[in-house]
């Protein structure tokens, strides 16, 4: 439906994109999500029309439209600090975009007034938005966006100024309404919880460069490169050289600077050669812990540093070796058993260690 | 609950000293009377002010509203496009152009405007232009007319008009012009729509700053202006210090404080309908 084709960005003394390719289905909730300045912004204006792309093309339905003025694009947008005009009302404000398309006032009274219904603001019809919450103006702003009835809807961090209670409540609105009407959603995030739990699908970035496309489990269980790895979710890093590669099993060997071999699995791309640095990472709850008695591969010996309750478990903080820290996850009772200062092994299984080349 | 303060007391005495004080002496002397050998006469009444409603008094005046206006309209416009030029540029170069467009008004009022009228002078680079382009003009008249005072109306009130209007196009969040084009405005509706309803008080706060003080100038006319043009505040000028009529300066005085009180409580009343 929207195709993205080596669609570049340069700055005067930045490349704010480089040659980005996507494909977007119609109908799914599709995230970019990065650290700020990775160019997510950037990509989704030139989507609406605000930024002109140095190269490369954009095809909605198999036609360009660069050249397209953002008036006419069959997209709109939910800006970040939802840009609702202060001097309209409520109503005024949702039902601006068909006055601007010259409806009748019947219609776009009739039209606002289900808008308001489905963000459930009915009767806000004639409060001015400074008397509006954060996430009732969020809601507004959706609502305004929705009533022109686009094909894609585009949402520039819309919830980044709302409260965790609110953002936890609009991300549910948000996908109950993109499930009742079935658009598009092109949604900016730098929150990798929030992309997770609304997406159908993910686009990561980082550096005008897109690391990985995937559905969410996949983005958190096979990140592609070690920067995915290391955005999506938390982790542990190990540091190592290559020992020993079994290309048909993909898994990998390595020595790290005490001495130390672990076996992992190999998720970059390309072969490693041995000797090569490489980086493994392991997400705190693939952590086995053994007692140190036990041996077992990928082991190590920890000392309880720190425990935090986190509500539904515990986070327990380890140090390996000095200055050297882990963090792993443990269900509520079974962390119980432990106290700070305890000894014992962590282990964790050779396909959850997933191992990369280093970056220079 | 006000709390009073040294320095609250200290604005009030300066007040009273500067502002109070003297009203009230311009008060009393528009209902004295202007004494055989130009001194005071305290026998109060109104006849001042039946000889400040005069037709040549309402004409003069009328033509420096006229003149005052056209002013801060060039001014407001101008101080417009310059502020929607400047909100296009990188917001660290902004400052600097602005200083620059301000720097002129480091420079003495007085020596701006012997400039201007050596500018346009016999023996200035205007008339050169003027007979190079074989324009006719009358060289009588090139240093003194009416539009080279509304010229140095607005070379010297610019920066009055541009630093407010400046400072409201620096607050006023421009992805609402984003937001607008997003749900189909074109640019004559954004205008129309977004800006001119949130710019309009900002606009009117500009024009008044021109306006008024344009109303009682009179160094700009004096010296631009010749003897055919005389704008209202000449004619305090002259009541007071030629004529030495205090009285009816006066009663004129108070009939410019007037209007001008009336400008500002129309602002006002419309800050608050906003």
């Amino acid at each position: 439906m929207l195709e993205i084709k080596n669609l570049s960005k340069t700055y005067t003394n930045h490349e704010a994109l480089c040659e980005i390719n996507l494909n977007l289905k119609s109908g799914e909730f599709f995230s970019l999500l990065g650290p700020s300045g990775c160019g997510k912004t950037t990509l989704l204006r030139i989507l609406a029309g605000f930024e002109t792309a140095s190269s490369g093309e954009i095809l909605w339905k198999g036609k360009s439209i660069l050249e397209v003025s953002p008036q006419e694009r069959p997209f709109n947008m939910v800006f970040q600090r939802h840009a609702l005009f202060p001097h309209l009302s409520v109503g005024e404000n949702v039902g601006f975009g068909l006055r601007m398309k010259k409806v009748s006032q019947v219609e776009i009274q009739k039209k606002t007034k289900e808008m308001l219904n489905l963000v459930k603001l009915s009767g806000f019809e004639n409060r001015k938005p400074s008397t509006l919450s954060g996430g009732q103006s969020q809601r507004v702003a959706l609502a305004r966006a929705l009533i022109n009835e686009p094909e894609i809807l585009l949402l520039d961090e819309p919830l980044s100024a709302l409260d965790l209670q609110l953002r936890e409540h609009m991300q549910t609105e948000l996908r109950r309404i993109q499930r009742q009407l079935g658009i598009t959603f092109i949604y900016v995030t730098h929150d990798q919880e929030e992309a997770l739990s609304l997406s159908d699908r993910v686009a990561v970035m980082s550096g005008g460069i897109l690391q990985q496309v995937n559905d969410p489990y996949k983005l958190y269980s096979e990140p592609q490169t070690p920067f995915t790895a290391r955005f999506v979710g938390s982790h542990c890093s190990i540091l190592g050289k290559v020992m020993a590669f079994n290309a048909a099993e993909r898994r990998l060997e390595f020595k790290t600077e005490d001495g130390q071999n672990w076996q992992g699995r190999w998720s970059s791309s390309d072969e490693p050669k041995l000797g090569d640095e490489v980086e493994a990472f392991i997400r705190p709850e693939n952590w086995q812990i053994t007692s140190l008695a036990e041996t077992s591969l990928n082991q190590i010996s920890v000392k309880l540093f720190h425990s935090i309750f986190r509500g539904a478990y515990w986070e327990l903080q380890v140090e390996a070796s000095e200055n050297i820290f882990f963090k792993i996850h443990r269900a509520r009772e079974a962390a119980m058993e432990f106290k700070v200062g305890d000894k014992f092994n962590l282990s964790c299984r050779a396909e959850h260690l997933l191992v990369y080349g280093r970056e220079s | 609950m006000i709390k009073w303060t040294k320095l609250s007391w200290l604005t009030v005495v300066w007040l009273l000293f500067f502002l109070a004080l003297p009203l009230l002496l311009l008060v009393a002397l528009s209902f004295a009377q202007k004494g055989v050998y130009g001194g005071i006469d305290w026998t109060l009444n109104f006849v001042n002010y039946n000889r400040a409603f005069s037709w040549t008094h309402f004409r003069i005046f009328w033509r420096s509203v006229e003149w005052a206006f056209l002013a801060a309209l060039i001014c407001s416009v101008l101080s417009f496009g310059t502020c929607w030029i400047l909100m296009t540029v990188r917001s660290n170069l902004r400052v600097t152009i602005l200083g620059f467009l301000c720097l002129p008004a480091l420079i003495n009022v007085i020596i701006r405007l012997y400039a201007l009228k050596n500018f346009v002078g016999t023996n200035g680079p205007w008339p050169q232009i003027l007979d190079l382009l074989s324009i006719p003009y009358d060289p009588q008249a090139l240093t003194a007319n009416p539009y080279l005072v509304l010229i140095g109306f607005i070379l010297s009130y610019w920066p009055w008009a541009l630093l407010p209007l400046y400072a409201s196009f620096e607050r006023m969040d421009f992805a609402l012009v984003e937001a607008a084009q997003d749900l189909r405005a074109n640019f004559l509706q954004v205008f129309r729509h977004i800006l001119w309803p949130q710019l309009k008080l900002p606009c009117l706060s500009s024009f008044l700053l021109v306006f008024i003080p344009c109303l009682g100038e009179f160094v700009i006319p004096d010296i631009l202006g010749g003897a055919k043009s005389m704008n209202f505040g000449n004619l305090l000028v002259d009541k007071f210090l030629k004529s030495r009529d205090w009285p009816l300066g006066a009663s004129l005085s108070i009939i410019l404080i007037i209007g001008v009180v009336i400008s500002f409580s129309f602002q006002k009343m419309n800050e608050e309908r906003q």
